[in-house]
């Protein structure tokens, strides 16, 4: 019988609660949207979306309401790249599927057939704040990194919330690497794999093969090809970004964002003209690379002054399955270089959901939005800031993680 | 006897001067000037008050509405209301924080430069696992642009480290960030210390296992620990035996020397190591051949041997969060700093990352927040500690820099807010009393390697 009733219990803690209606009181509300900040304000929430915003809403009957002492009032967080849910641990030999070896596939590659819900770093990164995520491996045999996802941080079993939302493309000095060592190689080498692309399945069909894909990869690659998905593309130095313009001048149907982009800030106009979106690293300083000679602390708030839309995440190379909550202290160091607070906050929140397609449903605070809502104890961008209540589509998640059991095990404040 | 003489003569000497061991000695006698010593000169300095700032001292007090007076490169004197005779420079300290230069005692700057390539990597010299014999010193490259950016941040004192492949991966060095140095001498911290970097853990069992060589395991390493010292204790008692007028001296071993050098006191030992099995195991090694360890680093797991670190008077020195990229940084918690502290241990915030070392006062800030939201009662002022003064004893410069104390060395950070923040940035930086960076008065430095870029014209 205890039994059953734990089991009960579990159930009720683990079944969405999505119909539970919560008014969010007196908060400093950021919407993100043209409301801009609503000082003292509310959030309603039924049925997992937003339903009303403003000053002095009344209670529904049944409401649980949340007073937020008038502390900030956010948008969920949004990893604009990570490889979260792609291992428990990278390295020390476990298993990890953010690092794809071997030839067999490279743009068929799909994080989200390798996303787990259940990996602690889920539940580490969304009591941070961050609800959402993109992620991708890290690497594969070529230019193509494979087809990244969105996925949601509520530990859900489906919690993919879109597969397949973007292919990763390598068009820099990684890109090279991978391609015959050198960019000469690398772009002849791309363009037939778009023209293999292109051409699924007939020339496959006809015995002909591609010229450089193999026909999985061709068949994952079609859809990008034909401008129907995202390439979110790893570039770095001004003139790879230049080569990158130049191409989508010449193929106007495909859809490129970067992500990098640490001399972007050369090209930032040339950028804007193009609607071409950069994810980029505040952090990322140091010539520690040759296509990064030129990488500066500002670079995210000369590109949003020029008018490129961004977001804010770790630089290739600095993306990992554990840390993606670290970008809130990404966009608060780019506030100390310049960006505006409300530029910084909407890079990590709603600029990666507009740039993944999702804009129309999260990364604002406004009716019809799905409730994805963080209460903060302090300015989300300051580090010495952390949320007291998370909620992913009008469902408040537990504030318990593995480290938080590790620490309260170990805590000298409670009596072991 | 005279030879002898000689010896000790210079052993002072080198102890003064850069506290090598005292065996690199004849040379010292045919040019006068130790081998290798630092050749640091300060840059010279007007006496400088800064007035009306609140001031984190580094030994643990805040002082409101405080002034701080540099005079010859030294504090002169803190407190309130302080005068400013003639051709002091005074600063405007209201509403400015003040405290001690950060220390970083894990870095791998200059030996893992920018650029990261193949040729510049000189941070592991992973073809034996003691490499007890080599010096990170002498893979400094004093033109890596991580220099300058960490200055920025308010470093003003980091020890380079070789990296951890090895069970002996060499000796490190304290160095100042003196930026437009062309050699490493510049660059060291008078009378600093050497210390000797050991591994603990998956790294070495990983380098060598995979070459099918010892070590393989973890009792590999530890075996390989124990080995080595036995035979730098042999070697010591014959160095020791012949200074006594005893017997022949032994042919010089470098690897040995450093050896010795850790047995003796006169190296100190910073050992890399994540778990506090691993971590206790090292203090049994330390026990057994009668040496001390000055501080674990990458402590993940310190918190659950807290007091034992505190009774043995070993420091650690930890990253706020970095969690998961292996399996001995899985017990990671955000409060681990911050416990370690409550303990009464020596609590240190290192970097061991050349973006990290450009704001670490943002680390402590998160270490802060943390702990005092698992209910722990910590100040700012005590937070400032695990920045300034313990990595300062860990690295046995606690005399001579880490505190706002009158008579040490003026290493000062001026910022513009509390630090204890993401938006406090270093306004000005001092090293032994004298500005070394100033941004947007020209004090940004780029390092040769970044000159004559085309972007770098022009740019701010």
């Amino acid at each position: 019988m205890k039994f059953v009733c734990a089991l009960l219990f579990a159930v009720a803690l683990a079944t969405p609660t999505a119909a539970e209606t919560i008014l969010i009181r007196d908060g400093r509300v950021v919407t993100n949207s043209a409301a801009g900040v609503i000082e003292s304000g509310d959030v309603l929430i039924t049925d997992g979306r937003i339903a009303a915003l403003g000053a002095n809403i009344a209670a529904p009957r049944g409401a649980r309401v949340i007073d937020a002492q008038g502390r900030y009032v956010t948008p969920g967080a949004f990893a604009a790249m990570s490889e979260l849910g792609l291992s428990e641990i990278s390295g020390s030999g476990a298993p990890n599927d953010a690092s794809v070896e071997g030839g067999l596939v490279a743009a068929a590659v799909d994080a989200a057939q390798a996303f787990n819900p259940n990996v602690t770093a889920v539940a580490v990164t969304r009591l941070e704040g961050v609800t959402r995520a993109a992620i991708a491996p890290s690497g594969t045999a070529n230019m193509f990194g494979g087809r990244g996802a969105l996925v949601t941080l509520n530990g859900a079993a489906e919690s993919v919330l879109r597969p397949r939302a973007f292919m990763v493309l390598e068009l820099g000095e990684t890109g090279a690497e991978r391609t015959g060592s050198s960019r000469a190689s690398l772009w002849p080498a791309f363009e037939a794999a778009l023209r293999d692309a292109r051409e699924y399945p007939g020339r496959y069909r006809s015995g002909q093969g591609g010229a450089v894909l193999n026909e999985l990869d061709a068949e994952a690659l079609a859809p990008f090809a034909r401008g129907q998905g995202l390439f979110l593309v790893h570039v770095e130095s001004a003139a790879d970004i230049r080569r990158l313009i130049r191409f989508k001048r010449d193929n106007p149907s495909l859809r490129f964002a970067i992500h990098g982009g640490a001399e972007a800030w050369q090209v930032a106009s040339e950028l804007a003209g193009a609607g071409i979106p950069v994810i980029v690293d505040p952090l990322s300083n140091l010539p520690d690379r040759f296509e990064r000679l030129s990488a500066r602390s500002d670079n995210a708030a000369l590109l949003h002054r020029a008018g490129v839309r961004i977001a804010i995440a770790p630089a290739p190379g600095s993306v990992d399955a554990h840390q993606a909550r670290l970008a809130l202290q990404l966009a608060g160091n780019a506030v100390v270089n310049g960006l505006s607070w409300d530029a910084a906050f909407a890079a990590v929140t709603r600029g990666p959901a507009d740039l993944f397609g999702v804009g129309d449903r999260l990364g604002r605070l406004e009716r019809g939005y799905l409730a994805d809502v963080v209460i903060w104890d302090g300015d989300p961008l300051d580090v010495m800031s952390a949320p007291t209540a998370v909620l992913i589509e009008g469902e408040e998640q537990p504030m318990v993680s593995r480290q938080t059991r590790l620490r309260d095990r170990y805590n000298p404040t409670r009596a072991r | 006897m005279r030879l002898r003489w000689i010896a000790v003569a210079a052993a002072c000497l080198a102890l003064a001067a850069c506290a090598t061991t005292g065996a690199d000695t004849a040379d010292a006698e045919r040019d006068g000037r130790v081998p290798y010593a630092s050749t640091y000169t300060p840059r010279p300095s007007a006496p400088t008050l800064i007035r009306g700032a609140t001031v984190l001292n580094g030994a643990g007090a805040e002082l409101a509405n405080a002034d701080v007076l540099m005079r010859d490169g030294r504090i002169a004197a803190v407190g309130q209301n302080l005068e400013a005779d003639d051709g002091v420079a005074v600063i405007d300290g209201r509403g400015k924080f003040v405290t001690p230069g950060i220390i970083d005692v894990h870095s791998h700057l200059g030996v893992y430069p920018s650029p990261s390539i193949s040729a510049t990597s000189d941070g592991n010299e992973a073809t034996q696992p003691n490499a007890a014999e080599v010096w990170a010193e002498h893979s400094v490259w004093p033109q890596d642009p991580g220099f300058g950016r960490a200055v920025a941040g308010g470093i003003t004192t980091l020890h380079i480290l070789p990296g951890s492949a090895n069970l002996f991966g060499g000796r490190g060095v304290t160095l100042r960030p003196v930026l437009g140095a062309n050699t490493v001498q510049e660059m060291k911290f008078p009378g600093a210390p050497q210390s000797l970097k050991m591994a603990c853990g998956e790294n070495p069992a990983r380098v060598y296992g995979e070459r099918n060589s010892s070590p393989a395991t973890d009792m590999g390493n530890v075996a390989g620990y124990r080995a080595s010292f036995i035979e730098a204790q042999a070697y010591d008692r014959r160095v020791q035996a012949h200074e006594n007028g005893d017997g022949e001296a032994p042919d010089r071993n470098l690897e040995l020397e450093t050896l010795a050098g850790v047995l003796n006191g006169d190296i100190l030992l910073q050992w890399h190591c994540y778990r506090s099995d691993e971590m206790a195991t090292a203090i049994e090694v330390a026990h057994e051949f009668d040496f001390e360890i000055a501080a674990f680093h990458h402590a993940v797991e310190s918190y659950k041997i807290a007091d034992l670190l505190a009774e043995e008077g070993i420091c650690s020195a930890m990253w706020a969060d970095w969690w998961g990229f292996k399996i001995e940084a899985y017990d990671a918690i955000r409060e681990n700093i911050p416990f370690v502290h409550a303990a009464g241990a020596c609590a240190i915030v290192h970097s061991d990352s050349e973006v990290g070392i450009q704001r670490l006062n943002q680390e402590a800030a998160k270490a802060l927040a943390d702990g005092r939201r698992a209910g722990l009662t910590i100040t700012r002022a005590e937070a400032w500690t695990w920045l300034s003064r313990n990595p300062a004893r860990a690295l046995g410069i606690e005399e001579e820099t880490g505190t706002l104390e009158v008579g040490r060395r003026a290493d000062v950070v001026v910022w513009s807010a509390d630090p204890l923040s993401t938006y406090a940035v270093a306004e000005r930086v001092f090293m032994d009393g004298a500005s070394v960076y100033e941004p947007g008065r020209g004090q940004e430095h780029f390092s040769d390697f970044e000159l004559g870029q085309s972007y770098r014209e022009g740019a701010q």
